[in-house]
């Protein structure tokens, strides 16, 4: 029931993709989300959406593993959505009393959701891509200029990995005491909202409890092996670009600049 | 009065590529009042198995009975049966929540709406059965050690008056002082009330002295299903499956093999004992 969470979840496949710098995957996600907010223009669109297809036809993971994700996000996309279709100002089609649809509406709440998704999907492409541990290789790395300024970024980079790979581990969890709990008659489905929250109190409680004993024993382990933070310390596999990273880097600017030319020449029109 | 199972299939995460077959045909009756050993190494399906027994997974495909209803149709009660069938999960002492022992174990048949009165007699009774002293009632779980929070965590099952009890792995992680009280305690708990026990385990060691039954498990598959002393016969393949016969299995089928009249049913020392002592002495 709780292991539809895709999101911080990684698919083994071998793949141009998958080989890629940590750092090209974060920059390209990041590019890729500008991209979708530069404009609001149906080739715009089409060009991202050529561009995702391309990108998860090499990265070899399966595309329901990117519609799993989506699952999450349903109630907010039709939630923003109900809300630009009725409440853009423009020319109306239909009114309903203070409700009307516009034509605006419709092409805001279609651009609206389209964005959305992508968002999921462009973020999932990565961590699908990339293991929790490369990516928080990829973020030190990436991030490590900020040290100058007195950023700890190997502690941020060290709390994000343990979160990461904390969450199958709580969800495992919770799905156990979950069972557990309805083996003993726990009932989680019945009753107004009041009862419901108190039936959580005996998932929760025992989760807590457990959450804390490992953060106790992770701490314990990592002290016993002398771990001391990100002074000094060395990578058994540093990072370092290759020819491919650079070349992806190069297609990220190529797809960049064609997006803003476009905006460029079709500024303001639809299509 | 049992449980049925015919043909059961469970398979894993149907349709995401990663598809495990965790059950393939498994088919067994389990009457009142048995006392069976659940055996197989880590990944055999038992607990998969087990979970089916009281509705909380449902099979890909066959059926289940109890007590002669099929607990899949559409108005059976999942709630009855779970009632009837307690199952206790791997380190239950991690789904205490209340602020004392006592509080918890009132949960399960808090849940089964009983009155005050009865649901307070039942908790008393439960912790009483898995030999919890009484000044440990009223205090928190973290106060109590691993062995005795696990026997408060099988109290909170035991209060709902199951009449199959169900233990993944309940000696897990205890030390041998530990393993045995809790053994001790279910044996007993299954002589004195008559509730069938499935003990879930992957050490024959731990099951062998106290079950009446012996089922094995591997790779979704029951390959034995019968008394201990049978099933320990087949001590070669057992060790194929990864699983062993207990030390005393081999002993006695080692001095057989010497030469020595001795009989090699023997499952626990002591009958191993008495059995070479009556051969020498008979010899002598």
């Amino acid at each position: 029931m709780l292991r539809d969470i895709t999101i911080g979840q990684y698919y083994q496949a071998k793949s141009p993709i998958h080989a890629l710098d940590p750092r090209v995957k974060l920059v390209g996600t990041m590019v890729f989300l500008i991209s979708l907010f530069i404009g609001r223009n149906v080739i715009m669109y089409a060009v991202a959406t050529a561009f995702l297809a391309a990108v998860i036809k090499v990265s070899k993971v399966p595309f329901k593993f990117m519609v799993r994700g989506l699952k999450s996000i349903v109630f907010i996309a039709v939630f923003s959505a109900v809300f630009n279709l009725f409440l853009t100002e423009g020319t109306p089609i239909v009114q309903f009393g203070i409700f009307k649809l516009t034509w605006e509406g419709i092409e805001m709440a279609a651009f609206m959701v389209i964005r959305l998704i992508y968002l999921i999907i462009g973020s999932s492409l990565m961590t699908l891509t990339t293991t929790p541990n490369d990516l928080t290789d990829g973020l030190e790395k990436g991030l490590g200029f900020l040290n100058k300024i007195k950023v700890p970024v190997h502690e941020i980079a060290m709390m994000m990995s343990i979160a990461l790979r904390f969450i199958p581990i709580l969800i495992e969890e919770t799905d156990k005491i979950m069972k557990a709990q309805i083996a003993r008659g726990a009932d989680f489905e019945h009753g107004n909202i009041i009862q419901r929250a108190k039936a959580m109190i005996p998932i929760l409680v025992p989760l807590f409890v457990s959450a804390f004993r490992r953060a106790n024993e992770l701490a314990t382990a990592m002290e016993a092996r002398c771990y001391h933070g990100g002074e000094g310390r060395t990578k058994m596999r540093p990072l370092r670009y290759k020819a491919k990273d650079v070349k992806a880097y190069l297609i990220l600017a190529a797809y960049l600049v064609l997006m803003i030319a476009i905006k460029m020449l079709r500024n303001g029109a639809l299509v | 009065m049992s449980i049925i199972l015919d043909k059961v299939n469970y398979v894993y995460e149907i349709g995401s590529g990663f598809e495990k077959h965790a059950l393939k045909d498994v088919s067994c009756v389990i009457e009142k009042g048995e006392f069976i050993g659940l055996i197989g190494h880590t990944g055999s399906g038992k607990s998969t198995l087990i979970q089916h027994l009281n509705g909380i997974i449902k099979a890909t495909s066959g059926n289940i009975f109890f007590d002669g209803e099929y607990i899949y149709d559409k108005d059976y009660d999942m709630r009855k049966l779970r009632n009837k069938v307690g199952l206790v999960f791997q380190y239950p002492e991690h789904q205490l929540f209340e602020t004392d022992i006592f509080k918890d174990v009132c949960f399960g048949p808090r849940n089964q709406g009983l009155p005050e009165k009865e649901v307070q007699l039942r908790a008393f009774q439960a912790l009483r059965l898995v030999g919890l002293e009484e000044n440990l009632y009223y205090q928190s779980p973290f106060d109590l050690s691993g062995g005795q929070k696990r026997r408060a965590a099988i109290a909170g099952v035991l209060a709902m008056k199951p009449d199959y009890l169900i233990l993944d792995e309940p000696t897990a992680g205890l030390d041998p002082k530990g393993r045995d009280e809790i053994l001790g305690h279910i044996r007993k708990l299954h002589d004195e009330t008559g509730i069938a026990v499935i003990l879930v385990s992957h050490s024959m060691e731990d099951v062998a002295r106290y079950v009446d039954r012996i089922m094995v498990m591997n790779d979704g598959e029951l390959i034995f299903d019968d008394k201990p002393r049978n099933v320990f016969a087949h001590y070669r393949e057992l060790e194929s499956v990864g699983l062993a016969a207990p030390d005393v299995t081999y002993i006695m089928n080692d001095l057989k093999r010497a030469g020595f009249a001795v009989d090699t049913d023997a499952i626990t020392v002591e009958e191993a004992r008495d059995n070479i002592l009556k051969m020498l002495n008979g010899k002598g």
